[in-house]
């Protein structure tokens, strides 16, 4: 099914919560509201004409630019972008969903944005979101077990985010 | 019973007398990597297996961020380092979807050369390490023997042995050198009866059949579930193969050639009649048949191989040019798999009109099938939890990057 | 030996006493080159098995002198106790099975003049002696203060204690049949041609061969039984946490034993000293010839005994490097339904045929001989007598 396909059923049956997308990119992606991601999602594996069965990967990307020359050539505002790839092995259709998230929560610092897990509709999402959580510093929230999966329990910071400072010392370890 | 206070400490903690907590690794002869999993047992019966990963993580997303596209190569290689050349492959082909950027037709088949040649010499590394962790140590020695030819092969192409940073985006970095291919040929035909001594030390010895059959099974609805690909899904019925399935970008690759996908269809195997049967006590989806699985796709490869090198032979011009790596990186996302060895290899590039990508990501295949371990562990013994670690295939470098 | 040495000492219990001591001393000679060469052995076999050469540099193109730097090695390394550990036992859980290996030993006879102490309950003292080595292997799995250490030992200790009730079937059968547990007697039954070897006097006696060699390479703790000592799993067992000199210890222990149950076998089942041809007859070999001609009589029966069993220790190597290793529960349905049953029937089975065919179906059979097994004490007996 293509993907424009996918997206009239979705703005049918979901409306408001499909807040954009782009089909024209190589990878044509949708855009959904975070509140909404859970059901959507569902539908996306349930519908026999869809069934999405298989998550291929959850990934975070940050989305600001620290050098400031470069800043004022950006054309978009500093957010995190949550992605999620998917693939069906029964219709061998492939599709990509987008949530748009602000850096931090309300805006304050260190307050990690929140998405719905989908680790109830694909187990895989429990490890993936893990990862998303430790290195992109996203909260997933109904994870029945969010913790750091790649750095250590005691990291402090979420390396992939563009303001990451990576800390002087760990335990006594010069780090820089 | 009341406690009196006498204005000491008095700690209190539950102690359980039934179960063991055994840590296995991060250094052990057969986690695959540095791997830590966690067991919790009742004597020799598994109630809880926990993996803990994180040891070898080196950073090399954020390390994308900083290198230009082609620069990111030698990184891929240290993912799954056993299958260098899938992975090279894999990010050469995301960044070539993302620029539009076609290789020649010499080059592709020489891409499928290279590709096929280390998924023999990653499926000889799984085999011959399960059958270690198994206790049977000659068949090792065996696949490692095999395995020097073909990196032998390797060197002489590109000059590494392990990580090559040789498949490149937009080609390969240099044609292969004058005979190549003839000995390519020779290796390939006297690999050929290793793989039914293999076969007789292996799959059809009766211990081997005893520790790894009906072993942790994996039912097909938990392999898609849990994101399981490549062979451990394949083992389970899953009829699935991106060089058949997948992006057209990838797929392009195979178009043309002859090869078939190892998966169990209606109770058999694709021409099962030259290897052992089944054994009554393998039930699909357990260690036996991922193991299975393996051996057969080591054969199709060397069809695919052979294919390839004729094609290769008979192709004109050339086999693509690298890309300056001054080269900017259009608007756009991608996000590509290819079917690396051990299962669905992904790619994600971000670019911004610029020779540094925003964002690299890179999804491999050992970090969902590691996933299922803790399912596949409960309820079995101690003795077998190498069995069905060793029977995923896992290699650390892809799981953490 | 005594006899001879007390000739020349004056105190008859200091005749004995050297005589014990001179008698051991050989014995450790000979083993401990045995387990020595063993182990080069074992390295160039598991070469040659998985195409590749072996030891080739120390000592000349084969290797020979490899373990003897091995042993070096082993000697100079650093003592490491782990912390966690009952220094006591641990120190003394190698020097255990060490001994108790050894100990089989003295009851093995290498001819029928050669051995330690004669023994006419010979078979059930080194069956009870080779059951104390599991001691020696708990204590060092216990002791090491680590759990997969623990695992090991748990495992050894119940799997070698099975497989004793199964071997010990195998060796009763043979003693059923020869009708005496003196093994210089059992070896003297089987002197002449190779058809007179236990193993082919009925068909018992030829399975139970078969279930006895499974057995006994389960009790040394060889593949595919070496599951206590399973290095994928468990990194080495029981032996983890041991190095250096206590390691080689524990390792000379397990040729040692392993080197025991080969002879045994051989003893029990081929004829021990007596060659698959009278050679030493037919050479005229025998003391009738004089003392020079007797004692190379006597050594070629002793090369038999130890080729037989180098043989025996060989086979073991080869399945080592061949087969992969079975779980412990298997291990266990292995003993427990197919060894013991097995065994047992055999031992059945052999004893009807003793009664069936007391004069051996197509050979005479031979009758167990009635000398006395300490001369000395039964002439003195029967001088008391008198």
């Amino acid at each position: 099914m293509e993907a424009h396909d996918i997206l009239s059923r979705l703005q049918e049956r979901f409306g408001g919560a499909i807040t954009g997308s782009n089909l024209e990119n190589v990878d044509p992606w949708i855009e959904i509201s975070p509140d909404a991601l859970f059901e959507v999602c569902r539908y996306l594996r349930d519908d026999p004409e869809l069934r999405f069965d298989f998550l291929n990967c959850i990934s975070a990307v940050d989305y600001l630019q620290t050098d400031p020359k470069k800043a004022e050539k950006t054309t978009w505002q500093p957010h995190v972008e949550v992605l999620y790839h998917l693939s069906s092995l029964v219709h061998k259709h492939r599709l990509t969903l987008k949530v748009m998230l602000p850096r931090w929560k309300d805006g304050a610092q260190g307050q990690l944005p929140e998405v719905p897990s989908v680790s109830g509709l694909w187990r895989t999402a429990e490890w993936h979101e893990r990862e998303v959580y430790d290195l992109g510093g996203v909260r997933f929230t109904g994870h029945p077990d969010l913790r750091r999966i790649l750095c250590p329990e005691d990291w402090i910071g979420h390396p992939l985010r563009k303001d990451y400072q990576a800390p002087a010392e760990y335990h006594g370890i010069k780090a820089r | 019973m009341a406690i009196e206070r006498t204005g000491l400490e008095w700690d209190e903690f539950d102690v359980r007398t039934d179960e063991l907590v055994i840590n296995m690794g991060p250094q052990h002869p057969s986690t695959h990597g540095v791997l830590r999993v966690l067991l919790r047992t009742d004597g020799e019966v598994v109630q809880q297996a926990e993996p803990h990963i994180g040891y070898l993580h080196r950073c090399a997303e954020k390390i994308g961020e900083n290198v230009s596209a082609r620069q990111w190569i030698p990184y891929t290689d240290r993912l799954d380092y056993l299958a260098a050349m899938n992975m090279n492959l894999g990010w050469a082909l995301t960044v070539e979807k993302l620029l539009g950027l076609e290789v020649p037709e010499k080059g592709r088949h020489l891409r499928v050369i290279m590709a096929e040649l280390n998924r023999i010499a990653s499926h000889l590394v799984a085999a011959g390490t399960y059958g270690l962790d198994l206790g049977s140590f000659t068949p090792f020695m065996y696949c490692f023997r095999e395995r020097e030819k073909i990196l032998n092969l390797f060197e002489e192409a590109c000059g590494a042995r392990l990580t090559y940073s040789y498949i490149t985006v937009g080609g390969v970095m240099a044609d292969l050198p004058a005979g190549w291919t003839d000995r390519c040929l020779a290796f390939l035909d006297q690999f050929e009866p290793v793989v039914d001594e293999l076969h007789a030390l292996l799959t059809s010895n009766a211990i081997f059949v005893r520790r790894a059959a009906g072993i942790g099974v994996l039912a097909p609805e938990l392999a898609v579930s849990y994101g399981c690909s490549g062979p451990v899904l394949r083992a389970s019925g899953v009829d699935w193969d991106l060089r058949r399935d997948g992006d057209p970008w990838y797929t392009r690759m195979y178009q043309g050639y002859d090869w078939d996908v190892i998966v169990q269809v209606n109770g058999r195997y694709p021409h099962d009649e030259n290897y052992p049967q089944v054994p009554r006590a393998a039930v699909l989806g357990d260690c036996w048949h991922r193991f299975y699985v393996r051996m057969l796709e080591v054969v199709q490869s060397m069809r695919l191989v052979r294919q390839g090198i004729e094609r290769y032979r008979t192709a004109a011009g050339s086999v693509g040019q690298p890309i300056k790596l001054s080269q900017k990186l259009p608007k756009g996302e991608v996000y590509l798999e290819t079917e690396a060895p051990k299962g669905q290899m992904g790619f994600m590039v971000i670019g911004d009109d610029s020779a540094v990508p925003v964002r690299v990501r890179a999804r491999s295949s050992s970090f969902c099938n590691l996933s299922v371990l803790s399912e596949l562990c409960r309820g079995c013994l101690v003795a077998d939890v190498p069995a069905i670690l060793g029977s995923l295939d896992i290699v650390l470098g892809e799981i953490d990057r | 030996m005594a006899e001879w040495l007390k000739g020349y000492l004056d105190p008859p219990w200091l005749a004995y006493l050297a005589a014990a001591l001179l008698q051991c001393a050989v014995l450790l000679a000979v083993v401990m080159t045995a387990v020595a060469a063993f182990n080069w052995m074992e390295r160039k076999i598991a070469g040659r098995l998985q195409d590749r050469l072996g030891p080739t540099r120390v000592g000349g193109r084969f290797g020979w002198l490899q373990s003897v730097a091995d042993g070096i090695k082993l000697l100079t390394k650093e003592d490491i106790i782990p912390a966690g550990a009952d220094a006591m036992l641990f120190r003394l859980a190698p020097y255990l099975s060490f001994c108790t290996a050894f100990c089989v030993f003295v009851a093995i006879p290498f001819t029928d003049k050669w051995v330690a102490l004669r023994l006419n309950a010979a078979v059930f003292f080194i069956l009870a002696v080779a059951g104390l080595e599991v001691f020696g292997v708990i204590l060092g799995g216990y002791s090491s203060g680590s759990k997969w250490s623990l695992l090991g030992a748990m495992r050894e200790a119940a799997q070698v204690v099975s497989y004793e009730v199964p071997m010990a079937l195998c060796v009763v059968v043979v003693v059923t049949v020869a009708g005496t547990m003196d093994l210089v007697a059992i070896g003297k039954m089987q002197s002449g041609w190779f058809w007179d070897w236990l193993v082919f006097h009925d068909p018992f006696t030829f399975l139970t061969f078969w279930i006895y060699s499974t057995c006994a390479v389960a009790s040394v703790n060889r593949a595919p039984f070496d599951l206590p000592e399973a290095e994928s799993e468990l990194v080495a067992g029981f032996m983890t946490e041991y190095s250096g000199f206590r390691w080689s210890v524990f390792f000379m222990a397990e040729y040692g034993s392993m080197l025991a149950v080969s002879i045994l076998a051989a003893i029990l089942f081929f004829g021990g000293w007596n060659g698959p041809i009278p050679l030493a007859g037919l050479l005229g070999l025998t003391p009738q010839h004089g003392p020079v001609a007797g004692f190379l009589g006597e050594l070629l029966g002793a090369i038999n005994t130890l080729g037989k069993g180098i043989l025996g220790v060989g086979v073991m190597m080869w399945l080592r490097w061949t087969l992969p290793r079975l779980r412990i529960d298997q291990v266990m349905t292995v003993c427990l339904k197919y060894c013991i049953p097995l065994a047992a029937a055999m031992f059945v089975g052999a004893a009807l045929w003793t009664y069936a065919f007391p004069g051996g179906l197509i050979l005479p059979a031979r009758a167990a001989p009635t000398e006395p097994a300490f001369p000395l004490a039964a002439a003195a007996h029967n001088a008391g007598e008198q």
